[in-house]
């Protein structure tokens, strides 16, 4: 029992380190104070040609298909070492993560050697279009209409909470194309050119300030029929192949926002009589147990990649974790500071790490890709193998109920 | 990444589960629970010091079979899950591990080839009744080869040949001593628990012989601590054993038990509740897991990660137990559920070590050096 890489994945984590060490100077933002999120971008893009060059783009990916022919694990050893820097690299995550692993699998071969690797090299970006106003945790009751016209499909509707569609140049969507039938079997999956006619998309400033989400909008947006992934009706299968892609992420336990010996620095520093509080010490020790079982977790999951196993539905506990103890630890840090805890320092960009903010944010992160309660059913149903709960929609027409 | 037990720790884990299944179902412990003459399952003690468990974690020069403190791990898991009633967890955890940290070789040859072998039971009697014993004030005192005082509870105590006794020495400081229970002078009184599965009383010492345990820096109360920090791992593994019968035993429950139409596990509030008690379960896993390969590998990281891991078992299975016991309705709370058995220990075993807010200080102490 040890937390050390095999000698292999050793020496793979020396080679990512040397050359992400090379590349930092240029694209590390830390190095790039001030910069907007367009001079972000760009600078990302860049990044990003530099890094698909070495197959980093996708390490588990054939080199054929513009990857470096690596094992799970060496893909965990890169994740975790770009960790170290604050490259901008956030642009692409979504896109490579999901709608693009969906293209590889479903795609034809001409379509494939025309998208896969721009997307890759960050020339192109692709957004996942899933969420709607009225299905969110329940995607099988999304709404937006594809009908048949020729040789085309016509979509009618509204996305919402699409991550970076506003500079994204394609997406994923899950269309509803028979209403007549149950709701998971009347769906239809396709790609879309977001810069086709019909389509308006909106930023949502979120509760946060953030404004990464975007609501799309589609009126008779023409869709050719070789832009359909699946079968017709199909698309629920091909909707469930995307979320299964969610690639194993690097786990930070302390969900981006301030680490533990970090904020204890900061008591010790500021609140003396706060630090030396027996209540105080009670708390930094129950994170301290919280943060060391999510790290000790992660361990074991790496150790099944590390042998050729993915890990199953019980990674999912990691975030319902996370999101929760990011929300009351930035609270309690709040607390100790008394009613300054609220006011905001006087640097102009804040660090998302800063505790005000992860407060804001965590409200929100325990929502997104997977509510608390639809990740305890996850857990309840997938791991433990609980009954489901009642789904007195499932056998009705969707038109029905809708 | 390597961060889990070996294959053979592993086939060796399936051993002992498989013979703990076939040798101690509940109805072992329930007979212990009822039988208030009883103070362990003799028969089984018997056979599990024939299989050489007691001595995995000792050196082959002392009886045992040095294996490792991991193979000890593994074993202590399933010693938990299935709630054997039999003084293990003081002979080996407590009484082998103060013998290993601070008996000198005469003393480890003394006794340990006999712990190992299962012909000598031994404990570690600490508590001097209510609160958990501080260095400065202890009473029993240990003068000239001599000791004399009161323990208690002590667990074990009525079956135990053997103790590690806490006492002040003749300057008034901590120090660990051995004492013969088999010897005039020494009387033990049998007391009454919440948990009958593993046996506690008093012991009281009238002037009766004893050695000290001077390996080490001759620091007693580093030593007492280096002691409880071993055997906090190896209880949670014990806790995280317990914790997962427990949580078994309540999504089968919820799974067959039907009510308003459905089995009560469909609905949200209970699956909820069952989820949490796995991801609670989880992370003490990995918790102990730490603890354990501190534990293996001597890392000076040994007095975190064994309070990180006893605080988190602690937690998970007093959990577990309560709310598998909540799932379980009224039927849960008869004595003829097993769900009190694992109540019973749960809390037992939380207590056993001192409460889980003295091992966070011990947390508190390491991060602060650590940003020291």
């Amino acid at each position: 029992m040890d937390f050390n890489d095999t000698p292999e994945e050793a020496q793979f984590r020396q080679e990512v380190k040397a050359w992400l060490a090379e590349q930092a100077p240029r694209y590390d933002l830390q190095n790039h104070n001030g910069l907007d999120v367009d001079g972000q971008l760009a600078l990302g893009r860049e990044f990003q040609a530099l890094k698909a060059g070495r197959g980093y783009a996708k390490v588990g990916w054939s080199k054929e298909l513009g990857g470096m022919g690596g094992t799970p694990m060496q893909s965990v050893i890169y994740d975790q070492e770009e960790e170290h820097y604050r490259f901008p690299t956030v642009f692409f995550g979504i896109s490579l993560g999901m709608p693009i692993p969906v293209i590889r699998r479903f795609a034809t071969e001409e379509q494939k050697r025309r998208y896969l690797l721009p997307a890759l090299r960050g020339e192109e970006i692709w957004c996942q279009l899933f969420s709607e106003p009225a299905a969110g945790s329940d995607l099988g009751g999304i709404r937006l209409r594809a009908i048949r016209d020729g040789d085309d499909w016509v979509l009618n509707g509204q996305k919402i909470w699409t991550s970076y569609a506003h500079i994204s140049d394609f997406g994923v969507i899950v269309t509803r194309s028979d209403p007549s039938v149950p709701k998971h079997k009347g769906m239809s999956y396709f790609f879309v050119d977001m810069k086709s006619p019909g389509i308006e998309v909106r930023p949502i400033r979120q509760a946060a300030g953030g404004g990464e989400f975007c609501e799309v909008f589609f009126t008779d947006v023409r869709v050719p029929d070789e832009q359909r992934l699946g079968e017709i009706n199909g698309g629920w299968q091909v909707a469930i192949a995307t979320l299964m892609e969610e690639r194993f992420a690097v786990t930070d336990a302390a969900g981006g926002g301030p680490q533990l010996l970090d904020t204890l620095r900061l008591v010790k520093e500021q609140l003396p009589s706060v630090a030396e509080d027996e209540s105080t010490q009670q708390l930094m020790a129950d994170w301290y147990v919280a943060e060391s079982g999510i790290n000790n977790f992660y361990a074991r999951l790496l150790t099944g990649v590390s042998h050729g196993q993915l890990p199953g539905p019980e990674a999912a506990l990691s975030k319902l974790i996370i999101a929760r103890k990011l929300q009351v630890q930035s609270a309690a840090i709040m607390d100790f500071f008394g009613p300054a805890g609220a006011i905001f320092p006087e640097a102009k960009v804040l660090r998302s790490n800063d505790y005000r903010m992860a407060w804001l944010e965590a409200a929100g992160y325990r929502i997104a890709g997977g509510t608390d309660e639809i990740l305890r059913n996850t857990i309840a149903e997938r791991v433990l193998g609980l009954p489901a709960d009642l789904r007195p929609d499932k056998d009705i027409p969707f038109e029905e109920f809708n | 990444m390597n961060f889990d037990f070996s294959d053979s720790q592993k086939e060796l884990q399936g051993e002992v589960h498989r013979f703990l299944r076939d040798r101690c179902d509940l109805s072992v412990a329930r007979e212990v629970l009822d039988d208030e003459n009883l103070t362990h399952a003799s028969r089984l003690w018997r056979e599990i010091t024939e299989l050489g468990w007691c001595g995995v974690a000792i050196p082959e020069e002392y009886g045992g079979i040095s294996l490792g403190y991991l193979e000890l791990c593994v074993i202590a898991e399933e010693v938990g899950r299935s709630l054997s009633p039999v003084p293990y967890s003081s002979s080996i955890y407590q009484f082998a591990e103060a013998l290993l940290k601070g008996g000198s070789h005469e003393q480890k040859e003394a006794f340990l080839p006999r712990v190992a072998g299962g012909e000598l039971v031994g404990t570690l009697a600490f508590c001097e009744g209510p609160g958990f014993p501080q260095a400065q004030t202890l009473k029993a005192q240990f003068d000239s080869g001599r000791l004399t005082g009161e323990k208690w509870p002590v667990a074990d105590a009525m079956i135990a040949d053997a103790a590690v006794v806490l006492a002040a020495d003749a300057a008034g400081s901590p120090c660990l001593c051995i004492v013969n229970l088999d010897q005039d002078g020494v009387s033990r009184e049998q007391l009454a628990s919440i948990d009958p599965t593993r046996n506690q009383g008093k012991l009281t010492f009238e002037g009766v012989e004893a050695e000290p345990l001077l390996q080490g820096d001759g620091d007693g109360w580093a030593l007492f601590r280096q002691v409880l920090n071993s055997a906090a791992v190896l209880f949670s593994f014990e806790q995280i054993g317990g914790a997962d019968a427990c949580l078994n035993q309540a999504v089968a429950f919820a799974s067959e038990r039907h009510a308003f139409g459905r089995p009560i596990g469909a609905f949200q509030a209970v699956k909820h509740k069952l989820a949490d008690v796995y991801v609670a379960n989880q992370l003490a896993r990995s918790n102990a897991y730490y603890g354990a390969w501190a534990l293996a590998t001597g890392d000076s990281a040994l007095p975190l990660a064994a309070a990180v891991s006893r605080v988190s078992a602690t937690s998970a299975y007093e959990n577990a137990a309560s709310e598998s016991l909540q799932v379980h309705g009224g039927m849960g709370f008869t004595w003829e559920a097993d769900c009190h058995l694992f109540l019973r220990r749960s809390r037992s075993l939380s207590l056993c070590l001192g409460r889980a807010d003295l091992w966070k200080k011990q947390i508190a102490a390491a991060l602060e050096q650590k940003v020291a």
